[in-house]
């Protein structure tokens, strides 16, 4: 019994160490983010603030840089999320529910795409956007990202509408609904968890994108936080803390997004295989 | 419910309503890039990006030529196969270790999410500040513990960035890899074990003889998938090798972007070719892993 108690115990030590591990970086982007610009650069460099300066991030929310950055990434990942759910929901509905002709072939599609990230495309993605004229317009970073999270939604919102007893939305249909309306009164109600990590996952996909922003959005009014935060700290200015407050900022709600997902992230990203 | 009179065709037109929102998407954002992609690559384009022709297959030609290319494909080489091996076996470990339980378990999966949910870009620029050769923690911790005895400019010396990127690389693989990992051994049934520990089979004896060909599958999706990552990854080598002129740490993705859109060299044409090459690679690299799942209709 001691023994066992003993043996758990070295497990948690080691467990809190390999946190630490996976953490300390992060830690270290929070002591920088808290250091007045004077201690930025002392040698040799200390690891914690001398004076902690909590203010500089006050000062980031206050920088209207940051602000622009802020609504404009809000702005893209809101709207293709909505985009992501508004496409896959029907997409994975009908092919949950029929087999038809080109069924295979659509999802065969879908995983493909999902092994492509926009990087490998970016120079096709420049091109089309180039002449449809939409080089620096919301709508060309939001129809990107939203294309690319479709296949993790239709995969994980597949899962949950298949798993709805047929019965029920049969029963439903005797009452006089409609497919669609069965579909928004009674399969979207019951596949809440789905539709949630769906949302959440098109939302930190669009949240966290850089390069199709790097390359389309070269006004400085339109840069979402990725890109715009990487300004802090150039060849001329180097405000290492701002840049990591607002990472700071950037990176909480996300994290703990994800965290609220984590159960369904792996069956999503490794569709097709696992059961 | 289904009419016996309703034609076939009638069925697949509502099909291609319910699917239209998805297909033009994939349509307008996957499939037609990658048509102008192609199309790209055949073309020649003014500094400004104005199209000024087909020039046949002479940017790949130019491609083969690029006194970089043979760098650049050899960097991509080993900027993968490390990453993915390294990766692959910390994972195993990780996944194992995560597979017990303990108080505290929950507190260290929350750790490994922190890396995997914040931004490549963040996590490459909190790379840089923490490599940095004046003011980075890295140096000093390591001279601290007696590892070096003077600094390294690890970002600037030619003999340690690769090495550097790569330990980001590795490190923001780790926890997708060994979610998977971990989601394989728990699909594993506890009875295998003890099977295996009535026969008085040693713990490594165990592990090797019934835990990997069973967490088979799982490590295959693992390597692919990962595969297909770090064939894309930009971020990274973008940022942490930001100071270094030239081509000479960079991989194909970093080298295509660069060719495409920085500003002295602008060559969408052949930027686009070897665009080109890294869809083909990746198409490779995912009908390798469809076969590896054995992807059917039915299983979907």
């Amino acid at each position: 019994m001691a023994r066992r108690a003993l043996q758990r115990a070295r497990l948690t030590c080691a467990g809190l160490l390999l946190a630490l591990v996976f953490l300390a970086p992060y830690l270290v982007m929070l002591f920088t983010a808290a250091k007045p610009d004077a201690e930025l650069r002392t040698s040799p460099p200390r690891l914690t603030p001398l004076h902690w300066q909590w203010s500089n991030f006050v000062d980031v929310l206050g920088d209207p840089g940051f602000q622009t950055w802020l609504r404009v990434s809000l702005v893209v990942a809101a709207a293709s999320t909505a985009l992501v759910i508004l496409a896959a929901v029907p997409a994975a509905y009908y092919t949950a529910r029929h087999r038809f002709r080109g069924r295979t072939a659509f999802l065969f599609l879908m995983l493909v795409t999902q092994m492509f990230s926009p990087t490998t495309l970016v120079v096709g993605l420049h091109r089309e956007f180039f002449e449809l004229d939409l080089i620096n317009t919301y709508a060309a970073l939001v129809v990107t990202n939203a294309a690319f999270s479709l296949a993790f939604a239709i995969w994980i919102l597949r899962a949950f509408f298949a798993s709805i007893p047929r019965e029920i939305e049969e029963a439903a249909a005797v009452d006089g609904c409609g497919r669609l309306r069965v579909l928004l009164r009674i399969v979207l109600p019951l596949s809440l968890p789905g539709v949630v990590t769906a949302v959440i996952f098109a939302f930190i996909a669009a949240w966290n994108e850089y390069v199709v922003a790097l390359t389309l959005m070269t006004d400085p009014d339109k840069k979402p936080l990725t890109v715009g935060i990487t300004s802090y700290v150039t060849a001329y200015v180097q405000h290492w803390n701002s840049l990591f407050a607002a990472s700071i900022i950037a990176i909480v709600p996300v994290v703990v997004l994800f965290a609220l997902i984590e159960r369904h992230l792996v069956g999503g990203l490794t569709a097709g295989s696992v059961k | 419910m289904r009419g016996p009179r309703r034609t076939r065709r009638a069925t697949e037109f509502r099909a291609f309503l319910w699917l239209g929102p998805s297909l033009a998407l994939i349509g307008g954002v996957v499939l037609y890039p990658a048509f102008q992609l192609v199309r790209a690559s055949l073309s020649q384009y003014s500094v400004t990006g104005l199209y000024q022709g087909s020039v046949g297959l002479r940017n790949y030609a130019r491609l083969f030529r690029q006194e970089a290319l043979p760098t650049v494909v050899a960097n991509t080489v080993v900027w993968v196969g490390v990453i993915v091996a390294v990766t692959m076996l910390i994972s195993m470990g990780l996944a194992q270790f995560l597979d017990k339980s303990f108080p505290g378990r929950r507190l260290v999966r929350w750790a490994l999410i922190v890396p995997w949910a914040t931004s490549l870009i963040i996590t490459s620029k909190l790379f840089v500040w923490i490599y940095d050769y004046y003011f980075g923690v890295l140096n000093p911790v390591l001279q601290r513990l007696r590892v070096l005895d003077h600094p390294v400019d690890w970002l600037g010396d030619d003999a340690t960035v690769m090495g550097a990127m790569i330990t980001v690389g590795v490190f923001v693989s780790l926890p997708f890899t060994t979610y998977v990992l971990l989601a394989g051994l728990q699909a594993i049934p506890g009875d295998v074990y003890e099977a295996a520990r009535v026969d008085g089979a040693s713990a490594w004896r165990t592990y090797r003889s019934v835990t990997v060909p069973l967490l088979r599958p799982a490590l295959l999706v693992a390597a692919v998938l990962n595969i297909v990552y770090v064939v894309n990854s930009f971020p990274i080598v973008w940022t942490l090798n930001d100071r270094n002129p030239g081509f000479g740490h960079d991989t194909m993705i970093t080298y295509m972007y660069k060719i495409a859109f920085k500003s002295s060299l602008r060559d969408v044409g052949l930027a686009a070719a070897l665009g080109v090459v890294n869809v083909l690679l990746i198409l490779v690299a995912v009908l390798v892993y469809l076969r590896t799942v054995r992807w059917r209709e039915q299983e979907a």
